[in-house]
C-alpha cells in the first residue's frame, strides 16, 4: 500500500479535452490526493511549508501535465524550484523524500511513432524527460517510467475513455504496489 | 421695471467681478460677495443706497434656504454617530463663547440684550472657510480636524433656536424689566399652541403630504417641475412659519430634517444649491452695502482692537475646550486657531438682531466689519500659527531625537501615511527600505515615531519640509495624502523645487489620475483600480472559471485598462468643454466602454489552447466542450 499524490499541471483545462477525461477517471480512493497547482497557484506563489507537508505526507507522486515544447509547463519548474529546496530534498540533510517514488503522467499532441530515435521528434518521451528524471534521482526518489497518453488531438471519444481506464487503473497499480520502498537508491 | 433691472444688473456685474478676485487671493466666496456689496454700497460708489435694505429683505430668503439645505445634510444617523461631540463640545463652545462675548459685550457698555444677541453672533465660525482649510490641508480626519467638524455641526444646528429666541430678546422693553421679558399670559399661551400646531404640521406635511406629492412630480420626469415643487416647499412652509408668528428660518429647518431620510435628499440639495448660492450672495452683498464705513474710517483702531479682541476670546474658548478634550496640543491649537474667526451665520444673526432692534444701526455696522474683517483674518491667522506656533509644540516637525539618523538621507519620501500611505511604508519596512515619512496628523506621528519610524510633521505640500525631510537627496517621493487637492498641491511643489523627484502618486480614481498627470506626476496609481479587478477575478472562480485562466484575464485587464487610459489623457481636454465634473466623467466612462468593445480580452492568449490546435490539425472547428 502506498499513498499517492498527483501533482496536476494544466494552464488552461478548459480547453483540453483529454486531460478532462484523465480527470475524470482518477480513482477517488482515500490514498490518492489530487492536487490542481494552476488552480492553487495561479500567482505561482508557491506555498513551499503546505507542499512539503503534503510530500511528506505521501509515499508515490505523479506529475500530471501536457508536454509542451517538450517540458512541464512553467508551474512544475517553479513548483520544484521553490519546494525541492537544498537541505530538505537534496544536498547536505536533505533526506526528507528519501526511498519515496515519482514519476509523470503526460498528454502529447503528436502522436507516439514521433517520439522515437527514427522518428518525427528524434528522441522517446523518456529521453525529453531526462532533466526531470534526475531530479527525482536527486532527492533520493525511484524514478517511475512515465504514463503516456499520446496524439490526443485525433483521440476519439471512445478512445479518450479507453485512456481514462488505462489511467485509472495506473494509479491504482501505483497505490496498490509501488509504494513498497525500492532498493536502497 | 428698468430700475429693476438695472438694479439686478448692479448685483450681479458686482458679484461677476468681485467674487472671483476675492477666490482668486484666498479669501472665499463670502468675503467677495461682501466686497461687491462694499463697492457698490453708499460709501464707494453709491450705486445702491435705501433701497438696499429691500433687497435685503428679498435676500433674507437666501438665509431660509440656506437653513432648509442644513437640515437636509443633516443625516441624523451622522447626526447620532456624533452626538457626544457634538453636544459636547459644540454646546460648550456656542455656550461659552457667548457667555464670553456677551461679558466682552456689557463692559464695553452693551444693554445685556445686545450683548448676548451680539456675544451669540460672534459664537459662530464659518463653516465655509473652515472646512475648505481642513479639506486642503489634509487635516479632516484627525482630531482637531473631527473636532472642529462637530463644533460647526452644533452652530448650524443652533442657528435656529438663536432665530427663535431673539425675537424675546427685543420684545423687552428697554427698561429694566429682566424678568417679564414682555410676554402676556394669554398670547403667550395662545402663541406656544399655535407653535405646537404649525410644528406638528410640518412633520405631517413632510412625511404624508410632500413626500407623495414629489414621488408623483419624479414620474413627471420633468426637471424644472420639480425644482417648483423643491421652491414650493421652501417658500409654502416659510408662509405657514410667518403665519403663526414663528421663525420662517425654523420651519423650513424643520422641514429639511424630515425630508433628509426620503430618497429625494440629493435632489432637492442639488435643485435648490442654485437658488441658495444666489440669494446667499445678494444677502452678502447687502451686508456689505450697509455696512457704515464712516464707522470705520472713523475708528480704525477700535475695529481692529474689537476684532482681534473677539478672536482672541474665541480661541481662548477653544483652547480650553480642547485641552480639557484631551486633545494633544498641537491639535487644540489647529482646532482653536482654525475656528476663531467670525463666520457668515454672523451676519445672519445680526441683521436679524438690528432689525428686532435689540442692536442699534452704529453697533450692528461695528460687529459687521469685526466679522468680515475676521474673515480676511482667517487665512493669516492660521499661515502664522502654522508657521510660528505649531513648529514649536507638540509634535515636532523634525524626529525629536535621532543622533544616528540625523544626516542619514532615505531614498524615499512618503508623504501621508493614512492607510494607503502606511501599507506602502510597511511593505518597503518589511523590505529593508527605509522611508522618510511625512505626515500631518500629530497624533499619528507621535505613534510613528514610538514604533522607530522616521516621521516628519507638518503639511507636506510646503517646499521648506520637504527640503527638510530630505527631499533634495531623496529619489523617489510618494504622494499618499488624502484628496486630490492635497495631492495637486504637493504633485505642484515637488515639480517646481525638486524636478529631479520621481513622483508615484495615490489617485482616487481615473479623473484625480488625470489631472495630477497634468501636473507632472510621473506614476499615477488608481486606488480601487487592482481591488476591482481582483474582486472580478474572484467572481469569474465562483462561477467556475479555472483560476490560472481568470488570474490572466484579469492581468490582461489590468494592462488593458492602463493602456486605454493612457490613450484617453489627451482626448480629455475635449471633454473639459463639459461644465460639470459628473458629465465630463459620464463622457470618459463612455468613450472606455466603446473602446472595450472593439477590444478582445483574450487576444493574443491563445497558449496551452489545444483546441485551437486540434481545429488546425484536424480540420474541424474548436468544440466547445
Amino acid at each position: 500500500m502506498a499513498r499517492v499524490l498527483v501533482l496536476f499541471a494544466h494552464p488552461r483545462l478548459e480547453k483540453s479535452r483529454t486531460n478532462r477525461a484523465l480527470l475524470r477517471h482518477v480513482p477517488r480512493r482515500p490514498d490518492i490526493t489530487f492536487h490542481d497547482l494552476y488552480e492553487r497557484y495561479p500567482d505561482f506563489n508557491v506555498d513551499i511549508a503546505a507542499e512539503q507537508a503534503q510530500l511528506v505526507a505521501h509515499d508515490v507522486f505523479v506529475w500530471h501535465h501536457p508536454l509542451y515544447w517538450y517540458n512541464a509547463p512553467p508551474l512544475v519548474k517553479q513548483w520544484i524550484d521553490l519546494v525541492l529546496a537544498f537541505g530538505w530534498a537534496y544536498g547536505p540533510g536533505g533526506t526528507a523524500l528519501r526511498g519515496k517514488a515519482m514519476g509523470h503522467a503526460v498528454t502529447t499532441g503528436g502522436p507516439e511513432a514521433a517520439y522515437q530515435a527514427q522518428g518525427y521528434h528524434g528522441f522517446t518521451l523518456a529521453e525529453f524527460l531526462r532533466p526531470l528524471e534526475r531530479t527525482v534521482t536527486l532527492c533520493g526518489m525511484r524514478w517511475v517510467p512515465p504514463f503516456a497518453v499520446h496524439g490526443t488531438h485525433r483521440l476519439s471519444d471512445a478512445d479518450l475513455e479507453a485512456a481514462g481506464e488505462r489511467y485509472g487503473h495506473w494509479l491504482s497499480t501505483l497505490a496498490d504496489h509501488a509504494g513498497a520502498p525500492a532498493a536502497t537508491p | 421695471m428698468s430700475s429693476l433691472l438695472v438694479q439686478a444688473v448692479v448685483y450681479l456685474a458686482a458679484a461677476v467681478v468681485c467674487v472671483p478676485v476675492a477666490k482668486r487671493l484666498g479669501m472665499g466666496s463670502v468675503l467677495g460677495y461682501l466686497a461687491a456689496g462694499v463697492a457698490i454700497g453708499p460709501f464707494v460708489l453709491g450705486f445702491v443706497g435705501r433701497e438696499g435694505a429691500d433687497v435685503m429683505h428679498a435676500a433674507e430668503f437666501g438665509v431660509v434656504m440656506m437653513l432648509f439645505l442644513v437640515g437636509l445634510e443633516l443625516e441624523p444617523a451622522k447626526f447620532w454617530r456624533m452626538r457626544q461631540t457634538v453636544l459636547g463640545i459644540g454646546a460648550a463652545q456656542v455656550v461659552l463663547t457667548t457667555a464670553a462675548c456677551a461679558a466682552a459685550g456689557l463692559a464695553i457698555g452693551l444693554p445685556w440684550q445686545a450683548a448676548l444677541a451680539v456675544g451669540a453672533a460672534l459664537a459662530m465660525s464659518s463653516t465655509a472657510i473652515t472646512l475648505q482649510s481642513l479639506k486642503e490641508k489634509g487635516l479632516l480626519g484627525t482630531a482637531a480636524g473631527q473636532q472642529s467638524f462637530a463644533v460647526l455641526l452644533f452652530q448650524d444646528i443652533a442657528v435656529i433656536p438663536l432665530l427663535a429666541l431673539f425675537p424675546l430678546l427685543g420684545a423687552a422693553p428697554a427698561a429694566a424689566d429682566a424678568h417679564g421679558a414682555g410676554l402676556d399670559h394669554l398670547p403667550g399661551w395662545m402663541r406656544t399652541l399655535a407653535v405646537l400646531v404649525a410644528v406638528g404640521l410640518v412633520v405631517l406635511l413632510g412625511r404624508f403630504v410632500i413626500v407623495p406629492l414629489l414621488r408623483s412630480v419624479a414620474r413627471t420626469r420633468l426637471r424644472e417641475l420639480f425644482t417648483a415643487s423643491a421652491l414650493l416647499i421652501v417658500v409654502g412652509i416659510a408662509l405657514l412659519m410667518q403665519g403663526v408668528g414663528l421663525s420662517a428660518a425654523l420651519g423650513t429647518f424643520l422641514a429639511g430634517t424630515i425630508l433628509a431620510t426620503s430618497e429625494f435628499r440629493h435632489e432637492l440639495e442639488s435643485d435648490l444649491d442654485p437658488f441658495k448660492g444666489l440669494l446667499l450672495g445678494l444677502f452678502f452683498m447687502g451686508v456689505g452695502a450697509s455696512i457704515d464705513f464712516r464707522l470705520v474710517s472713523d475708528a480704525p483702531i477700535r475695529i481692529a482692537m474689537l476684532t482681534l479682541g473677539v478672536m482672541a476670546i474665541k480661541a481662548v474658548v477653544l483652547l480650553g475646550i480642547g485641552r480639557a478634550g484631551r486633545l494633544s496640543l498641537d491639535q487644540t491649537l489647529i482646532f482653536s486657531v482654525g475656528l476663531s474667526q467670525v463666520g457668515e451665520f454672523a451676519f445672519v444673526l445680526l441683521a436679524f438682531a438690528a432689525q428686532l432692534a435689540i442692536l442699534d444701526g452704529a453697533w450692528t455696522g461695528t460687529f459687521m466689519a469685526v466679522t468680515a474683517l475676521s474673515m480676511a483674518l482667517a487665512p493669516i491667522v492660521s499661515f502664522v500659527s502654522e508657521r510660528g506656533l505649531l513648529p514649536r509644540v507638540g509634535t515636532r516637525a523634525k524626529p525629536a531625537r535621532a543622533p544616528d539618523t540625523v544626516d542619514e538621507r532615505h531614498a524615499v519620501i512618503i508623504a501621508g501615511f493614512s492607510h494607503f500611505g502606511s501599507t506602502v511604508g510597511r511593505f518597503l519596512r518589511a523590505n529593508g527600505v527605509a522611508a522618510t515619512i511625512l505626515d500631518n496628523d500629530s497624533d499619528r506621528v507621535d505613534l510613528l515615531r514610538k514604533m522607530g519610524f522616521k516621521v516628519y510633521y507638518g503639511d507636506a505640500t510646503r517646499a521648506d519640509l520637504l527640503e527638510a525631510a530630505g527631499a533634495r537627496e531623496a529619489s523617489i517621493l510618494v504622494s499618499a495624502v488624502d484628496g486630490l487637492d492635497a495631492a495637486q498641491a504637493l504633485v505642484r511643489t515637488a515639480r517646481r523645487h525638486f524636478p529631479h523627484l520621481t513622483l508615484m502618486v495615490r489617485a482616487r480614481h481615473r479623473m484625480d489620475a488625470y489631472e495630477l498627470m497634468d501636473l507632472g506626476a510621473d506614476r499615477v496609481y488608481r486606488e480601487h483600480q487592482d481591488t476591482s479587478i481582483r474582486l472580478g477575478v474572484d467572481v469569474l472562480r465562483r462561477l467556475g472559471h479555472r483560476a490560472y485562466s481568470a488570474y490572466r484575464a484579469g492581468q490582461q485587464f489590468a494592462k488593458y485598462d492602463e493602456n486605454a487610459m493612457g490613450k484617453l489623457a489627451p482626448s480629455r481636454h475635449d471633454l473639459a468643454q463639459y461644465i460639470s465634473n459628473v458629465r465630463q466623467e459620464i463622457a470618459l466612462q463612455e468613450a472606455l466602454l466603446t473602446a472595450d468593445l472593439a477590444h478582445d480580452p483574450t487576444a493574443g492568449d491563445h497558449a496551452w489552447d489545444s483546441e485551437e490546435m486540434r481545429g488546425a490539425i484536424t480540420g474541424r472547428p474548436p468544440a466547445s466542450t
